[in-house]
């Protein structure tokens, strides 16, 4: 008989080849989102229009308190739906992915305690999740975009970029949650708290400009070490057109603080991942 | 060929004495235990960490081909130690190296989505127990046949029933082909048809060279399957060798548990200043060349006790308990006047009549039929070892007592 591997399990020392059983593990990630996607409309009546549904009527809400109730203005020449729309469908992929992934752990418990696989394919497969929820908002930002007749400029092409920025973003505060969640459910409270205080702090329902307005006072640093910030501003740039507010200086300290934060975040995942079992 | 070899391997966890009540901690718990900590006070008493050594210093080597049988008690060090060697939990410290692609199977149907269909959670338990997805699309006409559930392929599993849910999560592991397979009480499921596809299963995997290691509390399933075994006790390999030799060592020492007390003199024995238990004893009248309890064995409970009443009118009642806390019945001695001294009693049970298992006697010394005077709760226990014979099925014998009744079967007509 041939021997396919040789493996060596000792204390302290993780998998020694970790990255490439992730790869080895593809396959898993993949039917581990499509399990994920496939159960969440079961047993619903109107099934998948629900992924349309929510952003659609958080964004007739905000747009009715906010222009109608609140009279904020958008940006010059731009329709003022159309921008918080553009600003809740890259909110919702962050927030979305950041919240199953600080879950990702947890809901998956009898795996962890049953069998082995890198850890790391659970939080993965709810980028992915997070990933095909933000193509269904984004597709129905360009009915609505076509709606109201503004089409994008050059800048679409940068989307991308933002898009990936976003899904780092939600991966590095993610996986801190998700390890902490194993030994604090308090975890589990926390996490539709802060997210809910994003929504207000982030500029989605109004625009970046009216920040930019305040420059001298004290909370303006404040405000852009929030890396989201400047990822939405983008975002909402590259979707509006040139008339949008987006200063490209924010966003590179943005960069600097989630590379930091996702090279801390995974190396604390990696040195409790094999822990979590004892815990959960 | 040695295809596991495993050094000094420990497994420690540390046990919050405070928290044991609670699932999982919270930050306030932590915060008020650094708090209290800080202040220098209940520190020692409030929270007690123990030290707990799942698994202490095992050392073994497995060869290629070997079926290995696991035995112990609940707590011995069993499942972490499959744990460790299917990189579940990792080792506190000391070193495994296993050879070969494992594959382990701690539960049947590990992953199963309830909402998802029969063929959905094919393809989900197949990935997560590591199969490609051409392995499983390779294996699923097989899987389905062997399960028996093709009609309700594309039924949700929550709609299945118990027998087939387990049905479909062994077989998709059967047609794993991992070089080594771990494997954890999964013939405690599942009915007798099942459990001998099961034990064939095995048996086929291991004539194919592949090595098992197997841990069961069912010890003819162990003893049928397997050419070695290990008896594991408080976290220690105690022994290991001929499975009939480790089986038998087992449960002598099972047997041993807690079959006798005696006490000197009155002050030492337990009681009151009524009555005192001066001995309690077990005799088991054992099957030739046996040395422990099993369902043949009938067994003699002997009670003597201190009567320091004069003349009292006394019976005693005594409470046999299933290891789970149901009584399985409860006898009384006639009641009768006794003089000062010693008064003795004696029980027999019969073989044939409980079923394999663990059980607790407790004794109640009665006055005037009705004042309880003294209650030993827990005074004996004993464990009942299963034996069959003619029988080619292993799960868990049901009931809590397993009596040879007269069932008689004939044939009553022929039809030609």
């Amino acid at each position: 008989m041939k021997f396919s591997d040789e493996v060596v399990i000792e204390a302290g020392h993780g998998a020694k080849n970790y990255w490439k059983d992730l790869w080895k593990n593809r396959e898993l990630l993949w039917i581990l989102s499509k399990r994920d996607l496939s159960v969440r409309y079961k047993q619903t009546a109107i099934g998948a229009a629900w992924a349309v549904l929510r952003p659609f009527a958080t964004t007739v809400v905000m747009v009715f308190v906010f222009s109608k109730i609140a009279r904020l203005k958008g940006d010059e020449g731009i329709p003022y739906p159309l921008m918080v729309l553009a600003g809740i469908t890259i909110w919702n992929l962050f927030a979305n992915t950041f919240t199953q992934i600080s879950h990702s752990i947890l809901i998956n418990s009898n795996l962890v305690t049953k069998t082995y696989f890198p850890r790391l394919i659970m939080p993965l497969s709810s980028v992915i999740v997070g990933f095909i929820d933000f193509l269904i908002s984004l597709f129905l930002y360009a009915v609505i975009a076509i709606w109201y007749q503004h089409p994008p400029n050059w800048q679409i092409i940068l989307l991308p970029v933002f898009v990936l920025l976003s899904l780092f973003a939600a991966l590095s505060f993610g996986l801190i949650f998700a390890v902490m969640n194993v030994r604090f459910r308090d975890i589990g409270q926390l996490i539709p708290f802060l997210v809910q205080i994003g929504f207000y702090v982030c500029p989605i329902a109004y625009s970046g400009k009216l920040v930019e307005a305040n420059h001298d006072v004290w909370w303006y640093d404040i405000y852009y070490l929030n890396p989201l910030v400047s990822i939405i501003d983008g975002f909402k740039w590259c979707l509006l057109g040139d008339g949008a507010f987006f200063k490209i200086e924010h966003l590179y300290s943005a960069m600097g603080i989630i590379a930091l934060t996702l090279g801390i975040s995974i190396y604390y995942f990696r040195k409790e991942e094999n822990s979590f079992v004892d815990y959960i | 060929m040695q295809v596991i070899v495993a050094e000094d391997i420990s497994k420690k966890y540390i046990i919050d004495h405070q928290k044991a009540m609670r699932k999982s901690s919270t930050f306030r718990d932590t915060f008020s235990e650094k708090f209290k900590h800080f202040f220098g006070k209940g520190a020692q008493d409030e929270i007690e960490k123990e030290e707990f050594w799942a698994l202490r210093d095992v050392n073994f080597t497995v060869e290629q081909g070997d079926r290995v049988g696991i035995v112990g008690h609940n707590g011995a060090g069993k499942s972490t130690l499959l744990k460790i060697l299917s990189k579940i939990t990792e080792p506190s410290a000391g070193k495994v190296t296993i050879k070969g692609r494992v594959a382990s199977l701690l539960e049947v149907g590990t992953g199963f989505h309830p909402e998802l269909t029969g063929r959905e959670n094919i393809y989900l338990n197949g990935a997560i127990l590591g199969m490609k997805k051409h392995e499983i699309k390779a294996a699923f006409d097989s899987i389905i046949d062997f399960a028996g559930v093709e009609k309700f392929l594309d039924t949700p599993v929550k709609r299945y029933s118990s027998g087939m849910y387990v049905r479909l999560g062994f077989a998709i592991s059967a047609h794993l082909s991992p070089e080594i397979l771990i494997i954890d009480e999964v013939l405690a499921v599942g009915d007798a048809d099942f459990q001998k596809k099961c034990l064939g299963k095995m048996r086929d995997v291991s004539e194919s060279g592949r090595t098992i290691l197997f841990v069961s509390h069912n010890l003819a399933a162990v003893q049928s399957l397997c050419n070695r075994a290990f008896y594991f006790e408080h976290g220690q390999l105690k022994m290991q060798g001929d499975t009939t030799h480790v089986v038998n060592n087992y449960l002598s020492h099972v047997a041993k548990t807690n079959l006798e007390h005696y006490w000197e003199t009155p002050e030492q024995g337990p009681g009151n200043d009524q009555v005192r238990f001066r001995t309690l004893r077990i005799d088991p009248d054992f099957q030739e060349g046996k040395n422990y309890i099993d369902v043949r064995t009938s067994v003699k409970v002997h009670i003597e006790f201190w009567n320091m009443l004069e003349r009292a009118d006394l019976n005693l009642s005594l409470h046999l308990y299933a290891f789970t806390g149901e009584c399985i019945f409860n006898v009384g001695t006639t009641s009768q006047s006794f003089e000062k001294g010693l008064v003795t009693a004696t029980l027999e049970i019969p073989g044939n009549f409980l079923n394999d298992g663990s059980y607790v006697i407790s004794i109640m010394v009665v006055k005037d039929t009705s004042t309880v005077l003294f209650q030993l709760p827990e005074a004996l226990s004993f464990e009942v070892e299963d034996h069959r014979e003619g029988v080619t099925w292993y799960g868990k014998w049901p009931g809590y007592v397993r009596p040879q009744l007269n069932f008689q079967i004939n044939q009553s007509e022929v039809l030609v």
